[in-house]
């Protein structure tokens, strides 16, 4: 099914770009590595219409990363990075910058784009992505709801939905044990405010507010299917598709898959609205997605690598496919499926905090705070052995002494 | 034989043994008591990221990996003796747990709550696939020779499917109001869900690994049936053995060492159980020992792995292993010197 919509959306993308890629003609060998969303799918698809071109889409192209860019000469030219991604690979050097390459060919690009490390341009970011609220408009209209800003609101909606006997559950969350649990709490602790870590890599976080976070994850979860602990974000979609939720906390990435008639049996329902606030800022954080261009590889690789970045991302392409994604480059007109993320950016939502340490630190409280949603450990507890397992994680990964 | 003959036969796959088993496990050895890591330095760096709509600039003191002049991370290895074995036990805490008779408190840590689950998945899985197996031997062994063929095809089936495959396929039918959890709530007119609490989890991957490994014990059962003794049968039916005695003092004698083999793959198999874990994702809830190793394994979205804890977890469960499969395999060493 997958392919199928791939290729179609590929099509898109390909009549949409006839004047682009007639100019992008290619001879050079590039490989691509990048993740397999769509947005890939449709810059990929443009690439190897230029020709000489080879993509690999995988979900799971963090595990290889990093060995496959560490060889000389590496296995890619080019690949798909995010905020968490790319800690490795810039600091480890693997990649080029830029910088060069843009003033040659990126002209056209948005310097909003550019992912800069002390000055250098280590990536051009093709898209942006955050977490925000999307609602079903129909139940919110007939139950005369506010739409909700803050967690409070969101569990009085959810009390008077599951009054009401609308659907199923009021809530979704991902809520599935391991990353996207500890990517909850992260967000959620954000929001109040909260450090994770200080400069020498040791736990910074803050006791009360963690466990504040934790209880109202609890109390969230009451409102939630109660195989909560094994679902994810395409779970949650699903269930807002086939409307057995009436809201849910969501990626931006998928607000144009719910309103889909080809997939959604209540599309055109439900609305966007901003990320719900903490105590301090919106309890969302800010990701990008883009592209990176291999430092083992020859000039004339990475050249012909960076052209073919610059054609996928050509303003026609962005305008073909303007509802696959909330594009950072020019030639994306902001719609109705975008307004949720623009309004939680807008309302100051913090990047990600990516670092070696923080994936330490997301890792154990993925895995660790499940004991606290089962019931099997109070919130102290969990707490203590959240950080005791950082401590044993990140000193054996050398970044804690 | 001569012995060039015997080593030309044996060379090739000792060679692959070593190759591929003992200097894997001499390597894993090793880890598991030395751990390997970069040297990082603190350095201030500022990045800039896409903003919505104006770009971001943060200036961070940070941990940066050490590169020499070629490019390569610098790292320091250190023997560390049974620190990564005790970072894998948590004896202190398994301790104070037991101090406390807090049962809890030991199914908090990770390995003990995986080595109750892997315990327990092994010996109850263990005599339900003999006896699920034994009984379908007997019945295909007793059904007519013309349909035997077909029935046989049919009961090997589950053993063909790929674990993993078949653990999400399970998954798939129970999860949310999957087709045979809406058939249960239509049944019994209650809301069920069987991924919300870990007894229901754990109940269907002791079905599942039934259901996956009695078609081995009955293929095995059934050929061992062929060779049952038919004047020992006979003779027990006119000394007027009934259907169960024959059962028990003429065919079950005749399997033993059948049944003892089964038992050791079981063991050996059961153990190592992985698939359901993963293919159910049940990590919030229920975890084995192969899991853990595999979790230790996994890198984090900044690539960082645990390989030393990984090694200890792999050595200990090897040991685990071969505790388990002592017992049964002292057993058979003993009956086959008392028949020579």
């Amino acid at each position: 099914m997958n392919f199928k919509k791939s290729g179609l959306l590929g099509a898109a993308a390909l009549l949409a770009s006839g004047s682009a890629f007639a100019e992008c003609e290619n001879t050079v060998p590039v490989k691509s590595l990048t993740n397999a969303f769509p947005a890939y799918v449709i810059m990929t698809d443009v690439m190897t219409a230029c020709g000489s071109f080879e993509a690999e889409l995988d979900k799971d192209h963090r595990l290889k990363l990093n060995d496959a860019f560490s060889v000389a000469p590496s296995l890619y030219t080019i690949a798909g990075v995010a905020n968490a991604t790319s800690v490795p690979m810039f600091e480890e050097e693997l990649v080029r910058p830029l910088d060069d390459l843009i003033a040659k060919h990126g002209q056209g690009l948005d310097p909003n784009q550019f992912i800069k490390v002390d000055g250098q341009t280590m990536a051009v970011a093709a898209l942006f992505n955050t977490q925000h609220l999307m609602y079903r408009e129909d139940i919110f209209n007939d139950l005369g709801l506010e739409v909700p800003t803050t967690w409070d609101e969101v569990f009085a909606a959810a009390e008077a939905i599951q009054a009401s006997g609308a659907v199923d559950y009021p809530l979704g969350g991902y809520y599935k044990a391991g990353w996207n649990l500890g990517f909850v709490f992260v967000n959620y602790y954000l929001g109040e405010g909260g450090e994770f870590l200080d400069a020498d890599n040791m736990p910074a976080i803050d006791r009360d507010m963690a466990i504040t976070v934790m209880e109202r994850m609890k109390k969230a979860s009451t409102y939630m299917d109660p195989e909560y602990l094994v679902s994810d974000t395409t779970f949650v979609t699903k269930q807002l598709q086939q409307g057995k939720i009436a809201m849910a906390n969501l990626w931006a990435s998928r607000a144009g898959a719910v309103n889909d008639p080809a997939e959604s049996a209540v599309a055109g329902k439900i609305k966007m609205a901003a990320g719900l606030m903490g105590s301090a800022q919106p309890a969302s954080t800010v990701w990008w997605d883009g592209w990176v261009v291999a430092k083992n590889v020859s000039d004339e690789e990475a050249e012909a690598g960076f052209k073919l970045i610059v054609a996928a991302m050509d303003p026609e392409v962005i305008a073909a496919n303007n509802d696959a994604a909330v594009w950072l480059a020019p030639g994306f007109t902001p719609g109705p499926a975008a307004e949720g993320a623009a309004a939680t950016a807008m309302a100051g939502a913090p990047a990600y905090p990516a670092t070696k340490a923080m994936a330490v630190m997301h890792t154990a409280l993925g895995e660790g705070l499940s004991d606290f949603m089962t019931g099997d450990k109070d919130a102290g507890t969990t707490l203590d052995d959240i950080l005791a397992a950082y401590m044993t994680n990140a000193g054996e990964a050398g970044l804690v002494n | 034989m001569r012995f060039r003959t015997f080593a030309a036969f044996v060379g090739p796959s000792l060679f692959l043994m070593l190759l591929f088993i003992a200097a894997p496990l001499a390597t894993v050895f090793w880890n598991s008591f030395h751990v390997t890591k970069p040297l990082y330095e603190q350095v201030e760096v500022e990045t800039c990221t896409p903003g919505f709509p104006k770009q971001v600039c943060t200036t961070t003191l940070k941990q940066e990996p050490i590169l020499d002049e070629r490019g390569q991370l610098v790292t320091e290895t250190r023997f560390v003796g049974l620190e990564s074995y005790g970072n894998v036990l948590e004896l202190p805490r398994l301790r104070a747990a037991l101090a406390g008779w807090d049962w809890n408190a030991i199914n908090n840590i990770d390995f003990w709550q995986a080595l109750r689950f892997t315990l327990l998945f092994t010996l109850v899985t263990m005599p339900l696939v003999i006896g699920t197996g034994l009984l379908i031997a007997l019945t295909v062994n007793s059904t007519l020779q013309s349909i035997r063929g077909p029935v046989i095809f049919v009961s090997l089936l589950p053993f063909i499917i790929t674990p993993v495959i078949g653990a999400l396929s399970i998954r798939w039918l129970f999860i949310g109001d999957g087709i045979l959890t809406a058939a249960l709530e239509a049944w019994t007119g209650r809301d069920i869900a069987m991924f919300a609490q870990g007894w229901t989890i754990e109940l269907m991957m002791y079905l599942y690994r039934v259901w996956h490994v009695a078609p081995f014990a009955f293929v095995v059962f059934y050929a061992g049936l062929q060779t049952v003794n038919q004047d020992a049968l006979e003779a027990a039916v006119i000394d007027g053995a009934s259907r169960f005695e024959r059962l028990r003092y003429v065919i079950i004698p005749h399997l033993m060492p059948l049944i003892i083999f089964v038992i050791l793959i079981h063991l050996m198999d059961a153990y190592r159980v992985f698939e359901e874990i993963v293919g159910f994702s049940s990590q919030a809830y229920v975890i084995s020992l192969q899991w853990l190793t595999y979790d230790f394994l996994m890198p984090d979205e900044a690539g960082t792995r645990s390989i030393s804890r990984a090694s200890a977890s792999a050595m200990l469960t090897m040991i685990g292993i071969i505790l388990l499969v002592a017992m049964p395999l002292r057993r058979a060493w003993r009956d086959r010197r008392g028949n020579f």
